[in-house]
This record gives C-alpha cells, structure tokens and sequence, in this order.
C-alpha cells in the first residue's frame, strides 16, 4: 500500500483492498493486479491449463492454484468418470491430467473436500478477507461474502493470471446496496437478490463492484450472504462484497488453507481494517428496504422477470419490459398475463447450485419437507453444493428426510443448474429452482425454469404447483 | 492474434437486449476441449431449426443470403451477459467475427472479446438502430466500416460515430498483443510487489506441501 493512497481520505472497502493489490498504474490504462487465489474447474481448466502448456509458460505460484470438478461431473450415486454429457468425460480426464502435471491443488471426483467451486473455497478457506481470487465462472462473485474481491473471468485471461500472478484490470466503479431492516418472516438472501435485479434491472449493475450493506447484510449469516453476492453476476456487476466481520472471523478459523497460530492472529488483525471509511464515496448509491420484501420468484427468462410469489404474471406495461422481449419471454414460458403463479402446476424441483445448496439451505428446505411428501408426478431433485454439505446433511438426517419426501438425493456438483447436454428435465416441463439463472434452455432444451429460495422449491415440489412456503410453515 | 486496424464488412442486426453467451453458444454445443471446432455452434438455439440439428432457420439473420460473409454484428443492450465462457467468444472469432457494435457489454465478455481480437464498440442504441436501418436496404452493398485508430465507425451512408476504448485494449488490438506478453514485460514491479506483500499479508502465501497435500 502506497502512502498516497493512504493520505486520499476516507477510503470504501473495494478501495483499500484494489490499492492492496497494485503492481502498477498507469492513468487511462487498465491496472496490473496481484491475484492471490485462482479456481479452475473441468470445464474450462484444463483448456487454460494446455493453453498454457504450449505457449511453454510456467505457473508462476501453483500453491495458491485450486482445481475442482463441478460442472459437469455425474451427480448420480455411485458416479465415476463417465457422463451424461456427450464428450463430457474428456473433459474430466484431461483436466485431470492438466492438474496433475502442472502441480496444484485438485479436488477430484472422490475427493472428500470435492464440490462446486463456489462452495468449497469458502469451506476450505480458500477464499480469505482482503484477498483477491478469480475463476473462469461467472457466479465467482459468490465468494465476496468472505470480504474478498472475487470476480469471473474468461480463459484466456485465467492463462494470464496462472502465467504471471497477476490480471490487467481497468478499475470498476463502485456502488453501495443497502439493504435497510429486518427480514419478514419466509424471505432469504434469495429473494433480496431478486428484488434487486427486478427492480434496477439485470444490467443495472453494470461493471460495478457492488459492496452489499445495511442492517440485513450485518445481521445476514455467511451462508446467506454467500447467496446475496452470488446474484451479483445477475446485475451484470464485476462482484459483490460484504465487509467482513467477526462472523467471517469466525466461520473461517479453522479451516484448512486458513491460516493458523499467530498468522490467525495477524490476519484477523489486518481484517478489522476492511470496511468502508465512515464518509467514503461510492459513484453510486441503491437503498432497499430490506423489511418490506415478500418471497420472490421469477416469471420470465431473465432473473430481472422476478416478482412476489404471491403475485400475478405482469401485463405488459407493468413488466416495464419493451414487447419483443416480452412476448418472447411469455411464449417461452408458456404463460399469460395476469396468471397468478401460485396456479401454475409444476413439473419438477430443484434444489441445489452455487446459490443455494448449503447445508443451511438444505436444513430450512428439509424442515419444510420433514413429514410430507412431493405430488404426485413431480420430479424432485436435491444436490448438496459439497461433499462436504453433504456428510453434514447426512449427520443431521437431512437425507432421510429429502428421501422420505421424494426427493432424489445426489451428489455434490452443478447438476441441472445448468445444461451440459445430458440430463435435463425435458422441453416445456415447468421446474421451481434455488438456482440463479432461467435464461432460455439453461436447464435443457425449452425447459422452464422459476427461480426461487430453496424454501419455495420444497414448498412448491408439495404443493404441486408454485406454492408461498410461508403458508405451508403456519 | 491477428491485428485490428480498419474493417469494411457485411454488418448483421442482433438488436435484441441481453443477448447471453447461451444463446451465443449453447452449452451441448461446447463438446470440444479446445478452442477450435465451435463455429458450428454460434448461435445454434437460433440458427437451426432443431436443437442439435443442423438444418438452417431461414428466419435466423446469418442464413439469409443478403447477410452472407458478416464479419461485425450490430448488438442491443449488455450484449454477452450471462456465463463468461470464453467459448462464446471463440465461436464468433472462428465463425469470422470481427467486431461488434452495440449499447453495452457484460464486463467479462468485452475482455474477452478483446483478448481474442475482436472489437467490442460501444455506440449508443439509437446510432446502432440507424446503422442497422442503413444496412437493412442491402447489407452486402452497404457494409460498415469500423476504423479502430481513430475510434469510428462509418455508415455506408456516411454517418459516423466515435466509440470509446480504453488505451491498453487499442493497443492490445492494433498490435495484436498478447496480454501476457506486455505483463511480463513488468516482471520487476511484480517482483517488487511479491517481496513487499509477503512481509505484510505473509498468510496469503501457502507452503507448496502443505497448501497442495492434506
Ligand atoms: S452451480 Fe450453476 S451457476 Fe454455480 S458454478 Fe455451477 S453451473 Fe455455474
């Protein structure tokens, strides 16, 4: 950190952790910054990894560099290499292969730490306050829970960060959400996300790193903020940060790849220091109020189409949406205006995805679950974010419960998130979904998707049609 | 990667807002683990009338004979938004585009887009419209130019619009740069950074062994 830097005023938290990061600066050009973590996964890792490989080019620090398989790993019981993706498996094997040689860190198939990116860096502590860390996936944001800058980013430029330890970044502008207030009963993280992006639109954010506050982000747990930030991508923001806090002290000490002793002790010291300076300036400013939120859901193809569950399908004019895009989105979905959603009879549900598939969002859909049963003729699915979520859940007997229910119980991985070209829920089957994204086919070809929390999915998987938890829980 | 100086090509109308790198690769489309072997599937949601098929959708803008040999697409608003696969990107470059003009772009798919050697320039959404009207009477006689050096873009009409682009993606551009290339060309500052960064936040730096093995 320069003594300039320090000397400019009051400073907001994105501030001091970028001028942390400076190698250097130059007026009008994008900036080189220190990355401290970098994430691949078998999607697009091992293509990073051979790019590398053959422009001959050394991984400059392979401690600090994690593989998992995710994305388009088995999730059935009993899984191995195989697929359900045609041509999935090379993908697996060579990024295998790639991880192995190149010497870092692999969460591989059977690997007990194995998981979705998003969830497991955050398990592991990988991901740490203050630091940098980037992955070639979108919803990288997610991790920014922890207080770090965390953001996607495309291969090429995951060679350039595994090559040299660094990225060339143009500085983002800021922008502060404040979520103001108490949540009602029944409304999670989920639904603020959504409000969000319903409200301000899905490039609302657009390059922004957003730094989430107020009162419902202090009093948010990790897990939850953890799904506040994953939505950032959603807004087309860089990221999404929180400042960390004695909860974030808390939920990573201990971890494996945090560290110990007397570090712990000067880590923890130096994290104190990452919050906004009282009078910071941010280029922008969003105030929701956190208190007044319903449970949301989505209607359309775009997580900006999301309303209270409790509501009706918009008529044009209400949806503030142009007609093409309108009508294309209605037609997709297969929906008319003024349709009250909670008539709408469903297809299947899903719970799982970076977003939602900790273990406390399996708990609150489990206890809405425990002692009753999926409709008739719903597919419902459950995939815990980890292996790590997953022995947890099954501790608790979180797994007899989702089975007693007629949910399937997988394993860790991105699963029907999103559409690798195997398994899919089939055109036109209308499916409830924890997950982030209902773009068109995102879960297969013509599926529909309503995203949601993972309590309007369990609510909704009883009901047999969009449900509002709230009123299963009284 | 090839060098961006002045392009004069059949420019094709994509106006519709949040055009996602789904829609811009499908992922059943991503079968290879390479970079090459994607531009079969640009656009396949809309480009074929069935999904995994290959028989061509007359309506989709890129079959259509007027269209033939487009090189810049004319893009709506947060144009990429969505996955930040690098194959989206790939799949246009292999495909043969070379630029897009539109309102806006996801942050990640305008890096992207520049690492691979296409353009992404932002115009405002009425100065799209009006080139797409301008193409529209007969795109293969009506190209678009697109002169990165001095930041326009010309109209066969002869309307031009300046675009904004940062000084270090004009560069990487013009020249052809490989990102990498221009970093390691700081290898001391970086240097200077690891040595000050290790004394202040020591806990970032994990023991190869024990940060790889358990
Ligand atoms: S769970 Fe879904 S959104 Fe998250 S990393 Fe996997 S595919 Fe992406």
């Amino acid at each position: 950190m320069t003594g300039s830097s320090r000397a400019r005023g009051p400073r907001t938290l994105f501030d001091k952790i970028w001028e942390a990061h400076l190698v250097s600066e130059t007026p009008g050009r994008a900036s080189l910054v220190a990355i401290d973590r970098i994430f691949l996964h078998e999607r697009t890792g091992s293509v990073a990894l051979k790019g590398l490989k053959q422009a001959g080019r050394p991984i400059a620090d392979t401690a600090r560099v994690f593989c998992t398989m995710d994305h388009i790993v088995d999730t059935f019981p009993g899984r191995s290499d195989e697929t359900r993706m045609p041509g999935g498996k090379a993908f697996i094997t060579e990024t295998r292969e790639a991880a192995l040689e190149a010497g870092i860190r692999l969460f591989d198939v059977r690997d007990p730490d194995q998981g979705i990116v998003h969830v497991i860096s955050p398990e592991l502590g990988i991901v740490l306050p203050g630091a940098t860390l980037v992955c070639p996936d979108s919803h990288t944001c997610t991790q920014g829970a922890l207080g770090a800058l965390a953001w996607g980013i495309g291969s090429t430029e995951a060679e350039h960060a595994l090559a040299t330890g660094t990225l060339r970044v143009n500085r983002p502008s800021t922008l502060l959400v404040r979520f103001e207030g108490t949540l009602a009963p029944g409304v999670t993280a989920k639904d603020l996300s959504l409000a969000l992006v319903s409200r301000h639109g899905s490039a609302g954010g657009n390059g922004c790193a957003i730094e989430y506050g107020g009162s419902a982000v202090r009093d948010m747990d990790i897990e939850a903020r953890l799904t506040l930030c994953n939505m950032a991508t959603e807004f087309s923001a860089m990221t999404g940060i929180v400042a960390p806090d004695e909860k974030t002290f808390a939920y990573l000490e201990g971890r494996r790849y945090a560290p110990r002793g007397e570090l712990w002790e000067r880590a923890v010291a130096s994290w104190r220091r990452l919050a906004s300076d009282e009078g910071a300036r941010f280029d922008r400013e969003i105030d929701v109020d956190a208190g007044g939120l319903a449970p949301m859901i989505t209607w359309g193809t775009s997580p900006q189409h999301a309303i209270p569950v409790t509501g009706a399908v918009p008529a044009l004019e209400a949806s503030g949406l142009p007609r093409e895009s309108y009508d294309r989105a209605l037609a997709y979905m297969g929906l008319e205006p003024g349709t009250p959603l909670g008539e709408l009879p469903i297809d299947a549900a899903f719970i799982g995805s970076c977003t939602n598939s900790r273990l406390s969002d399996l708990r609150r859909a489990a206890a809405l679950l425990r002692g009753r049963k999926v409709a008739p003729g719903v597919r419902a699915i459950c995939v815990p974010g980890s292996m790590h979520v997953k022995r947890e859940a099954e501790s608790e007997g979180l797994d007899e419960v989702f089975k007693a229910a007629g949910f399937e119980w997988r394993e860790p991985g991105c699963s029907m998130c999103f559409f690798a070209g195997g398994e899919s829920f089939g055109p036109r089957e209308r499916v409830v979904s924890s997950t982030n994204r209902n773009f068109e086919s995102r879960q297969g070809p013509e599926t529909r998707t309503h995203i949601a929390s993972p309590e309007t999915v369990a609510a909704s998987a009883v009901a047999g049609h969009i449900a509002d938890a709230r009123r299963l829980a009284s | 990667m090839e060098p961006f100086r002045k392009l004069t090509a059949v420019a094709a109308p994509i106006l519709r807002a949040n055009v996602d790198t789904d829609a811009i690769i499908p992922s059943r489309e991503m079968k290879s683990v390479s970079k090459s072997g994607l531009a079969d599937g640009l656009f396949a949601g809309w480009r074929y009338t069935q999904i995994g098929g290959r028989e061509p959708n007359p309506h989709f803008v890129l079959n259509q004979p007027a269209y033939r040999g487009t090189r810049i697409l004319l893009g709506g608003e947060n144009f990429g938004c969505g996955s930040s696969r690098e194959h989206a990107v790939w799949a246009l470059a292999e495909y043969g585009i070379r630029a897009i003009i539109a309102p806006s772009f996801s942050p990640i798919f305008f890096n992207n887009c520049v690492r691979n050697g296409i353009l992404p320039a932002r115009l405002p959404e009425g100065a799209v419209q009006s080139i797409a009207e301008d193409v529209a009477h007969d795109p293969q006689s009506r190209p678009v130019s697109v002169d990165l050096e001095s930041q326009a873009v010309v109209a066969h009409g002869g309307a031009c619009w300046r675009f904004e682009l940062d000084s270090e993606a004009k560069q990487m551009l013009l020249e052809g740069l490989d990102a990498v290339d221009l970093t390691l060309r700081q290898r001391e500052a970086i240097e200077r950074f690891l040595s000050r960064d290790t004394a202040e936040r020591p806990w970032i730096y994990l023991e190869p062994t024990a940060g790889g093995d358990r």
